[in-house]
């Protein structure tokens, strides 16, 4: 071995294995393995320094309203709750790391311009109840980019308040219920949706308490117009159909649905959660949708934040635009108005006036693209799927080989037959190779199904490499490597996780597991 | 674009593997006269320096909260969130990543879930809360639906101290679910009248703590007097930070509790984006909405976190889920439990007491004024006052004179009869001088 003159080595000692070392501490060099905030023992530690309340005795006019038992709540120091809450950080997958190919999640790059615009104080430091005289900024900012997603969907109408998607299907659902009612129209209690519909679309309509009816599908993965036809009528509310949809195929025949479903007299619901696809390309409207939610944190990207906050913008069409839910925003003589009562309005979606953070972000990205720009992000975005489609076709089994797809590429499983391995083994090997997974097993019709969705946001030389490791990764299974996926994964922060544990003795929250931690806190 | 990284060149090579001649091919599905052309009507791409000028333009347009005395509250309220909290949120593993659906690498969303889970039940008083839901308002509706489930009853009473916009929501979702809704008249101190609507048919009361009008209540028997008629208590709280002084609405019996968490971690940002706080007891924990976090061990043994119970959720059960919800207040969520980790039980609950006796010097400087009428008996950190004349009025004068001076009633429930109702909050962020401009201000417009 080379020694400097103090004796320091200078090259690694290539001789010593580097498995079975497990560090003493359990962290792994960077990864540092961090204990709750509960057991950091800072029962009477705090990160602020507030100042002194000026009447130490100022809650005795509230008796015994005062809140006598400890809440229970640890504090760190500001350095302290840093180091916490950076090294949790390390345990996560994210876009900004690696291609995120979840289908129908759009797991597009979050521009941080977007972030810099919605922490203005102008929009950030804003109360929703202020006089709307003094919010003549962002009302107009709530009304431009209502004008851009009409614009953008061909609708007439926009109902912004939803918070995120399936919050969007309810406002629509709630919007064709009254526009029923509105014609005395009573008798319409079930509402269509396909098999391959995401869960949000049934429980929506459940929740407000139509019988919900699955449409089948054709072997092409489209809605099977003969079941459509034969399942419509009078007490058809409305269909419920994703399209691009959850196959990422375009519903070739959708005028020929919107036709159906207006003959029999119900409404066509579109779930836009794939809009990124068609933006700039397809307007919903020319299609003869009735209503449609948009997820800004899908196609406006409005980042996904580890589960929300998202917000999902619902366009109408004229039938629906008069049951529209308050608060909405409306140019009146001395500047915008904010409308919070409106006899025709089926109700109201929530406390206040939508998510405006979400709003500036997705804005700031539209006006960034520009009309230009957002046709091509949908050109991408199907290029990517496609291309992707095209190389892992060599060595898996496409769902829908024949034509081309949309924004993401569905696989089945047909092609791991006989290795030993699952769609659930592939995708955690895929972990171990620096890879966020698919979405597997949905949808539903599909046996086994991956779904890949690379957005527009991703390069060439990274679906590249994707592409190389999945087709490393798939011969590695062909070849009976089955304990590289049945194991997996094995270089994550985390092994497989055991799933039926956590559901049978459900434990939510922390508890002080012995008594010197109960007598600590 | 700066966002599009693919180049004209790897285009066409991209075409070339795809075997499509181009990008229209890919577009073949499309019907021929859906098709546009061009670009729609609307502005073309633009660099940053664009955007920025077009949206600060925007922003400038807006008196924002900070930029003098400021008394608006009802269910929004502005306070100090640590530097810290902002910067950390951003993080590109927290801000960019999805749902925790693949926890081997997603153990650091989750492990802050299960930290909130049971930081939220804690200042509850609860036994278990779920990873978050949209907002107050609609953890509310959800409430009311969850109680229905229960109770297998279809009746909702709603107390006369709900925030409007709460009860707005509460209808909305129920009614379309074929759930009837009473909400009682708007009453300043009056939340045990949901006790003289109760029936063999109600399947909830909903109180609200601090209430609208900022009265602090005892609900412990309102709680008992609903369970002994077959009925659930819902506690809704829109004031997160009241949990630092006041006492839980578990330890005063509530069933559920649905409260808005945007007080702790998250800005006003104009009503939204915030976050739900939901909470319940253990029993009744099949039946509630959202996502819950859960303890396990993976291959090794190792504690690690996972999504769990799953089966009452909507990618599951579909018609048959206890709610539609799928996306939820992730990001707020862990700006909230940040929060309060740098504030602690000492933090909080020295913060609830600031914000306590801000109000009292308010209370006391509103009730000195003359023709003034502070209405609310106990209160947190937030008043009802009755001013002579039209409330709405005198809030815009004060605008013009640079005072955010709280919310009219009249802006929240016109059709009440309370146009004289001024509705004000005190937080750890309102000065004394604040309080000393507003109640010159009002006294200069009141005086005769
Ligand atoms: C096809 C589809 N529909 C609806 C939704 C629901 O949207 P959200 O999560 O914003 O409620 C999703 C997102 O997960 C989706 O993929």
């Amino acid at each position: 071995m080379s020694m400097l003159s103090t004796g320091r080595p200078t090259r690694p000692d290539a001789t010593v294995s580097t498995d079975a070392h497990a560090t003493l501490t359990g962290g792994e060099g960077l990864l540092q393995h961090e204990p709750l905030i509960f057991e950091l023992g800072g029962w009477d530690k705090t990160g602020v320094d507030l100042p002194p309340v000026p009447d130490a005795l100022g809650a005795d006019d509230l008796g015994d309203l005062v809140r006598a038992e400890p809440i229970g709540l640890p504090g760190l120091s500001e350095p302290e709750t840093v180091r916490h809450y950076v090294r949790l950080s390390q345990q996560n997958h994210a876009i900004d790391l690696a291609l995120y190919p979840l289908g129908s999640c759009t797991m597009k790059h979050n521009p941080r311009l977007n972030e810099k615009m919605a922490r203005l104080p102008g929009f950030a430091d804003l109360h929703p109840l202020q006089p709307v005289s003094t919010v003549q900024g962002a009302l107009q900012l709530i009304d431009e980019l209502a004008h851009w997603l009409k614009t953008l969907t061909g609708l007439p109408a926009v109902a912004m308040t939803p918070k995120a998607g399936a919050h969007g299907e309810l406002c629509g659902i709630l919007a064709i219920q009254a526009a029923h009612r509105a014609r005395g129209d009573a008798a319409r209690t079930t509402v269509l949706v396909p098999t391959s519909a995401h869960g949000t679309n049934p429980a929506t309509a459940a929740f407000v308490g139509y019988q919900v009816q699955e449409i089948a599908q054709t072997v092409d993965g489209r809605v099977d117009l003969a079941d459509l036809e034969a399942k419509l009528g009078s007490h058809v509310a409305a269909i419920m159909v994703t399209n691009p949809n959850t196959c990422g195929l375009f519903e070739r025949d959708i005028r020929e649905i919107a036709r159906l479903t207006h003959a029999a007299g119900a409404f066509f619901y579109c779930d836009g959660a794939n809009f990124n696809a068609i933006v700039g390309r397809v307007r919903p409207g020319d299609l003869g949708v009735d209503a449609m939610h948009i997820n800004l944190h899908k196609t406006f990207s409005t980042p996904h934040g580890g589960g929300g906050p998202g917000a999902g913008p619902v366009v109408l069409s004229e039938a629906l635009a008069p049951y529209a839910p308050t608060p909405y925003v409306t140019h009146g003589p001395g500047g915008f108005e904010l409308v919070e009562e409106d006899a025709l309005a089926f109700g109201r979606m929530c406390a206040f006036n939508g998510q405006m953070g979400m709003f500036v972000r997705a804005y700031a990205y539209m006006l960034s693209h520009g009309a230009d720009g957002l046709r091509q992000v949908a050109e991408d975005a199907v290029l990517n799927a496609n291309y992707v489609k095209a190389r892992l076709s060599a060595v898996m089994t496409p769902a829908f080989p024949d034509g081309p797809c949309m924004h993401e590429a569905l696989f089945d499983d047909r092609w791991l037959e006989g290795t030993g391995v699952t769609t659930l083994d592939f995708a955690k090997a895929m972990i171990d190779e620096g890879f966020h997974p698919m979405t597997m097993y949905f949808p539903l019709v599909v046996h086994g199904a991956m779904l890949i969705e690379p957005t527009e946001t991703e390069s060439k030389a990274e679906l590249d490499r994707f592409c190389d490791m999945v087709t490393a990764l798939a011969g590695a299974a062909k070849a009976g490597d089955v304990a590289r996926f049945t194991g997996a994964p094995y270089h994550a922060p985390r092994r497989r996780l055991d799933e039926t544990q956590a559901a049978r003795r459900p434990r939510l929250k922390w508890t002080p597991s012995s008594p010197e931690a109960v007598a600590a806190e | 674009m700066r966002y599009l990284p693919l180049t004209p060149d790897d285009r066409s090579q991209m075409l070339a593997v795809i075997g499509a001649p181009d990008i229209d091919a890919l577009f073949v599905d499309v019907p021929a006269e859906a098709r546009l052309p061009g670009p729609v009507d609307l502005p073309h791409v633009q660099g940053e320096l664009e955007v920025e000028r077009h949206l600060s333009r925007l922003a400038r347009r807006n008196r924002t909260a900070g930029e003098g005395p400021f008394f608006c509250g009802a269910g929004a309220y502005r306070h100090h969130v640590p530097a810290t909290v902002d910067h950390l949120i951003q993080r590109s593993e927290f801000l960019t990543s999805y749902t925790p659906y693949q926890p081997e690498i997603a153990q650091g969303t989750l492990q802050v879930l299960f930290e909130f889970q049971t930081q939220v039940a804690r200042l509850t008083g609860m036994e278990v809360a779920n990873a978050s839901l949209y907002d107050g308002s609609t953890a509310t509706a959800e409430a009311v639906m969850m109680a229905a489930r229960i109770t297998r009853r279809t009746r909702a009473v709603l107390s006369p101290g709900l925030h409007p916009h709460y009860a707005a929501t509460v209808r909305t979702m129920a009614e379309a679910a074929g759930l009837t809704v009473e909400a009682l008249p708007m009453a300043v101190d009056a939340e045990a009248e949901v006790l003289g609507a109760l029936d063999a048919d109600t399947a909830c009361v909903v109180v609200q703590t601090p209430n609208l009008f900022g009265t602090a209540t005892d609900v412990t028997k309102i709680g008992e007097a609903a369970r002994a008629a077959g009925a659930l208590m819902i506690v809704v709280t829109t004031e997160a930070v009241s949990f630092g002084l006041l006492k839980s609405p578990g330890a005063m019996g509530a069933d559920i509790v649905a409260a808005e968490g945007q007080s702790i971690g998250n800005g006003l940002n104009f009503g939204g984006p915030y976050v739900g706080l939901f909470a319940v007891r253990e029993k009744h924990l099949r039946q509630a909405p959202g996502r819950l976090c859960g303890e396990t061990v993976d291959a090794e043994g190792r504690r690690g976190f996972v999504l769990t119970l799953s089966t009452r959720e909507q990618h599951i059960r579909r018609d048959k889920a206890t709610s539609n919800i799928c996306t939820n207040s992730g990001l707020c969520a862990l700006a909230f439990s940040i929060h309060m980790s740098l504030l602690g039980e000492t933090g909080l609950r020295q913060l609830a007491a600031l914000n306590h006796a801000r109000a009292r010097t308010l209370k006391a400087a509103m009730a000195a004024l003359p023709g003034v009428e502070v209405l609310t008996p106990r209160f947190f950190n937030e008043i009802a006052v009755r001013v002579p004349g039209n409330a709405a009025d005198l809030v815009e004068t004060l605008a013009g004179n640079g005072i955010l001076a709280g919310v009219p009633l009249s802006r929240l429930a016109p059709e009440a009869g309370m146009d004289d109702i001024l509705l004000l909050a005190a937080t750890e962020t309102t000065l004394d001088t604040d309080i000393q401009i507003l109640s010159r201000a009002i006294s200069k417009v009141l005086a005769p």
